[in-house]
């Protein structure tokens, strides 16, 4: 397992701080009897700070974060940390509030009436709560990008659809719009299928290249976070794998946050997984653990196909 | 079985009956459109010659045209586009996209349903008080514009909104999502993707207006025009003049009135030819809509 991972996770389950104090468990190190020399090497060391691998910052955290839809309460007490660069998937069964948590982070809600949120979400380092009536969420969805369930290419040209949120963070100049929409359509895995016909609309693509499309579009802004909403749910097997690689690809770049109805992707693709049922974050684990070994009886049920 | 054969019979029959009476229903509207126009053509189609087009209205009918007629429409419905268009976009973008949900603007939503309906002549009655005599506007091209303005708001309004909410919300969504406001959303997503619908509505509605004879009787259009309005570019600065919207006119469906009205059947072929055109106006300015719907469904498909 990943021990960075593993270090997240630890950290999270003993309540104290995930960035540092974490160290390697007992059961690693290589000896059984205390050695001198390795005794006069550790207290060499107690003079140094204890080396570190550097660790799993949260890049988003919630903390007893509930949501209304008018007086339906859509998701109960959600405690959870998204480590920074890493993908969490939200597992559960329809209507288990993983989408409604998703669209919390870049306050799509909003756009609708009648809904209310309490608790709060911490956008980390600034550590800033995104809910606080201060944050404007035009501002907010600046920094967090969204790829949707259904590919939503605006009715325009390829080129104009990746150039869009550049122009609206104020990028007229013709060079480096031209530089940002190659390197986000190369991201996305698209530039060689469409460098020719930029100028051709985006409903000429398939469906899985709509959605890579959307995928540079959600990219080429240079996101601190992404959000999917099930992006493969409605491609067909080799499409849905081409995303899935692509998505595991920009995770050195950005933080992804996935919710997918299908167990088997988020056991593919994510480092950490949460499962949800009925509103309420069941467990949070890493994915190896959540699918082999889950500490929680609803979760093994989940997962091993019983219900849902 | 044989019983089955009866009765399977007898269902098939009431298909075949009411076939006929669907299609007699049809020819009904159909033919009375073709006989009408048949009977127009016949009438004033030899009288439409370029003298026809040229020529002020005169007490004889061989030397008598639609020139200050055909003019005044035209101008008329320049005013009314200028003023309707913007006027019926801005109130559907903002009914759709920005009110809330609450009692007025369900209040709101119900009169413009309401007004849709209402008599012309009324409006008519409402611009003669308000156009005419309170803004001191006069019987000019302004005031009937503004009238025919008015009259053709809640279609336009109506256009809107129903191309609007044919858009998508996951486009919506996707524009929030990069970080868009709502007017970015409106400006750069919603108004371009509407545009065709909201073009198709703007030009029935007009197509409507350019017919309607009454509310413009009522601010009393109904006079001997045998002058052209003064011209809108002239030739000392500032080059242009608005001096037109003053002057008073009359438009092809008045000409087409007055006509009617006088005993001698001469003026009844110039009253004919009159309508023929009218009725090639409207049906040309329906198939600009019809080409436009169409050639929108084939590019944005959703």
């Amino acid at each position: 397992m990943d021990p960075l991972a593993k270090a997240f996770i630890q950290a999270r389950h003993s309540g104290s701080e995930p960035f540092d104090k974490t160290g390697p468990e007992k059961s690693e190190f290589p000896f059984s009897e205390p050695d001198p020399a390795l005794i006069e090497w550790l207290k060499g060391k107690l003079h140094q700070p204890p080396p570190q691998p550097v660790a799993l910052a949260p890049k988003l955290q919630t903390r007893s974060l509930d949501f209304y839809y008018g007086k339906k309460q859509a998701l109960k007490n959600i405690n959870i940390e998204f480590p920074e660069k890493r993908i969490t998937a939200l597992i559960g069964p329809s209507g288990c509030g993983k989408t409604t948590l998703l669209r919390c982070f870049n306050r799509m809600h909003d756009l609708y009436p009648g809904i209310i949120y309490s608790g709060e979400i911490l956008l980390l380092p600034d550590n800033r709560n995104i809910l606080d009536s201060t944050v404007d969420p035009i501002e907010l969805r600046m920094r967090i990008s969204m790829v949707f369930q259904k590919p939503n290419p605006f009715p325009k040209s390829i080129y104009e659809n990746v150039a869009y949120g550049l122009r609206l963070r104020g990028i007229t100049n013709r060079k480096t719009l031209d530089a940002k929409v190659e390197e986000a359509l190369r991201g996305a895995a698209l530039w060689e299928e469409v460098k020719d016909r930029l100028k051709d609309g985006a409903y000429n693509l398939s469906g899985g290249q709509q959605q890579r499309l959307c995928i540079a579009r959600a990219m080429a802004v240079a996101p601190e976070i992404v959000l999917f909403d099930e992006p493969t749910s409605a491609l067909d097997p080799t499409a849905t794998a081409r995303i899935e690689e692509l998505i595991m690809q920009i995770k050195d770049k950005v933080t992804v946050i996935i919710v997918t109805h299908n167990m088997q992707q988020a056991a593919r693709i994510s480092d950490f997984t949460g499962f949800m049922y009925l509103g309420e974050l069941v467990e949070f684990d890493t994915t190896e653990r959540i699918f082999h070994n889950p500490s929680n009886n609803l979760t093994e049920k989940y997962i091993s196909g019983q219900f849902g | 079985m044989t019983d089955f054969k009866k009765f399977t019979a007898r269902r098939r029959r009431e298909d075949r009956i009411f076939k006929v009476i669907g299609i007699a229903c049809t020819l009904v509207g159909l033919l009375t459109l073709s006989v009408l126009l048949a009977d127009l053509c016949w009438v004033g189609l030899k009288r439409i010659d370029w003298q026809f087009l040229t020529s002020f209205p005169s007490r004889f009918a061989e030397r008598a045209g639609i020139l200050s007629a055909w003019v005044g429409t035209l101008t008329v419905m320049f005013v009314t586009a200028v003023a309707a268009i913007p006027l019926g976009v801005a109130a559907g973008v903002y009914l759709e996209e920005y009110a809330r949900k609450s009692w007025l603007t369900e209040i709101i939503e119900l009169n413009i349903a309401n007004l849709a309906g209402v008599p012309s002549i009324v409006y008519g009655l409402m611009a003669l008080g308000l156009f005419v005599y309170q803004f001191q506007f006069g019987r000019s091209i302004l005031s009937a514009g503004l009238t025919l303005a008015v009259l053709i708001l809640p279609i336009v309004i109506v256009a809107t909104r129903e191309s609007l909410r044919s858009i998508p919300i996951i486009i919506r969504e996707a524009a929030y999502s990069m970080g868009a406001t709502k007017w970015q959303t409106v400006v750069h997503h919603l108004l371009p993707y509407s545009a065709g619908g909201i073009a198709t509505g703007v030009i029935i509605a007009l197509s409507r207006a350019i017919g309607e004879t009454a509310p413009l009787v009522t601010i009393g259009a109904l006079t001997f025009i045998a002058f052209l309005p003064p011209s809108p570019v002239t030739g000392t600065f500032p080059f242009v003049s608005f001096e037109w919207l003053k002057s008073p006119f009359t438009v092809l469906p008045i000409q087409m009135f007055n006509w009617t009205s006088r005993p001698t059947q001469d003026f009844h072929v110039n009253a004919a030819a009159t309508g023929l055109i009218l009725i090639v106006a409207t049906l040309a300015m329906n198939t600009v809509a019809i080409i436009i719907r169409y050639r929108i469904r084939k590019r944005i498909k959703w």
